[in-house]
């Protein structure tokens, strides 16, 4: 079985970089939402979940720890922005972002790939590097990453860039979608792993060594994309 | 010569070292940070970059740059009363007089009513608190500009300049550059509300200023001082950022 070249060393840079720094910004943002930890999920009266429950707080350590993480926050920030723009920057130049943008199939790639993961299906739809699921997750998740800078700037500076907060519906507004940005994070991060799991561990090499042993679809079956 | 197999078994294996070495490295350097020396009460390489934040914030900073104000219906009335450090019970609002020291005249002591000879603000804005919720008040009092410009005329914004309020028994106290004191959304408030300030929420005097978090809001301000020291600051002596600027 020939080797293939799958993901470039720069991909593979800015994705495990990313992983310790996004994880720094949320257990920072943590122990800054414990001093005012107002949302849930439930209406009225009703309250389904609080975040984030006592026990949880108590088995992070997150209590009492507002200077902190404040300061490890606002530090970290700028890594984390900084990895994530060279990582779009780098996506647009190289042309790599084909790779990751959903194109014209992508939705209905993405429904036929979850019927095939949930066993509903046998055959998967021709793709290329990635399919129609994965390039909607991911391009997903670059997004939330930027709302996640938009909205934090909005909520770090609501007077110098108060147009900004404005545009978001005003301070308290931004916060709350700073919240639920980080939750989609979380989201995400769950069926990231999820799949990462069940796909092997040519994919999971291939991510840090950047070749794959496993003959993409694409050899025997060239994607949609690439045929028309 | 090797097999192509074996090349790429070589190519996995270093880049697997390379990921646990930089990983190992990334631990390194999270650990050296946690352990550097505190800076009241931050390791020193957190507090400096919190110095280049707020280098920016001041490069940015503008009277133009303003938080927003509301209309009345917005307001809170049932006003939350947050901290009460500087607040002791051992307070005679009567005898009250506000000290000020400009470093050239004597300290000065004036009286509420001279204060409320400056003109008159109403304004409708957001105390953001440094925990992150917010509550929409109506304050009355005085621009903390037209103060400054009475009593101590030749003070200005050239940046490096700032000012110092305390509590009367000096358990409170914030630190602020001038820039932000001078703006124009900054108040010296008597009245919140509609109604004469009560004591928990700093009656006579109160400093409002919108730009900062709630915590640099301090409440029954017994001395001014305009310094070309950079002050403390209660909160960032407890390894709160000092500028806490929005
Ligand atoms: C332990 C944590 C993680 C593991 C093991 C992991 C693993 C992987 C693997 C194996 C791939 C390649 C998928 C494929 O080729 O089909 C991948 C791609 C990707 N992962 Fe992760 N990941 C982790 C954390 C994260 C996090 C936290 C994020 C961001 C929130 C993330 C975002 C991405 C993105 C955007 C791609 C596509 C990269 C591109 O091609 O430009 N990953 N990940």
């Amino acid at each position: 079985m020939p080797a293939e070249e799958k993901h470039s060393l720069a991909i593979r840079w800015f994705h495990w970089l990313n992983f310790p720094l996004l994880f720094i910004m949320i257990w920072s943002g943590m122990l800054i939402y414990w001093a005012n930890d107002v949302y849930r999920l439930g209406w009225g009266e009703t309250t389904l979940i609080h975040f984030f429950p006592d026990w949880l707080n108590v088995r992070l350590n997150l209590p009492q720890r507002l200077a902190e993480g404040m300061s490890i926050h606002f530090v970290f920030m700028w890594l984390f922005a900084v990895n994530g723009l060279v990582y779009v920057m780098y996506l647009a130049i190289s042309g790599e972002w084909r790779h990751v943008v959903p194109g014209r199939h992508s939705i209905r790639d993405a429904v036929l790939v979850t019927l095939h993961d949930l066993h509903l299906r046998k055959e998967l739809p021709p793709q290329g590097k990635y399919n129609g699921g994965q390039k909607i997750a991911y391009t997903s998740i670059v997004l939330i990453g930027i709302g996640s800078l938009i909205t934090g700037a909005a909520i770090y500076k609501p007077a110098q860039l108060s147009w900004l907060t404005k545009m978001l519906g005003g301070y308290p507004m931004a916060r709350w979608e700073h919240f639920w940005l980080m939750m989609a994070v979380l989201g995400f991060f769950a069926v990231h792993i999820v799949q990462v799991l069940r796909a092997g561990w040519d994919n999971f090499r291939s991510m840090v060594a950047g070749y794959s042993l496993v003959a993409p679809e694409k050899s025997a079956n060239p994607p949609r994309e690439e045929r028309a | 010569m090797k097999t192509e197999d074996e090349k790429l078994a070589a190519r996995s294996r270093r880049a697997f070292l390379t990921m646990g070495v930089a990983g190992l490295a990334g631990f390194a350097g999270w650990s050296w940070l946690r352990s550097r020396p505190l800076d009241q009460g931050l390791p020193g390489p957190l507090r400096s970059v919190l110095g280049l934040n707020e280098r920016l914030a001041r490069g940015y900073f503008s009277d133009d740059h303003r938080m927003p104000e509301f209309a009345l219906r917005a307001v809170n009335s049932d006003t939350r009363v947050n901290g009460d450090i500087g607040l002791g019970s051992d307070f005679d609002p009567a005898t009250w007089k506000l000290e000020v020291q400009n470093g050239k005249t004597p300290q000065l002591q004036i009286s509420l009513s001279e204060i409320q000879q400056l003109p008159r603000i109403e304004q409708i804005t957001e105390l953001n608190c440094i925990e992150g919720w917010t509550e929409v008040v109506h304050w009355t009092g005085v621009r903390f500009r037209d103060f400054t410009a009475r009593y101590d005329p030749a003070f200005s914004a050239t940046g490096a300049q700032y000012v110092r309020l305390d509590t009367p028994d000096e358990e409170y106290f914030v630190g602020l550059d001038a820039a932000s004191a001078l703006h124009p959304q900054t108040l010296l408030c008597f009245e919140m509300n509609g109604k004469p300030l009560t004591l928990a929420h700093g009656a006579p005097l109160r400093l409002v200023i919108p730009v900062k978090y709630g915590v640099k809001n301090l409440k029954r301000i017994g001395r001014i001082t305009y310094t070309t020291d950079r002050p403390d600051d209660y909160w960032a002596n407890q390894g709160y950022d000092w500028y806490a600027g929005l």
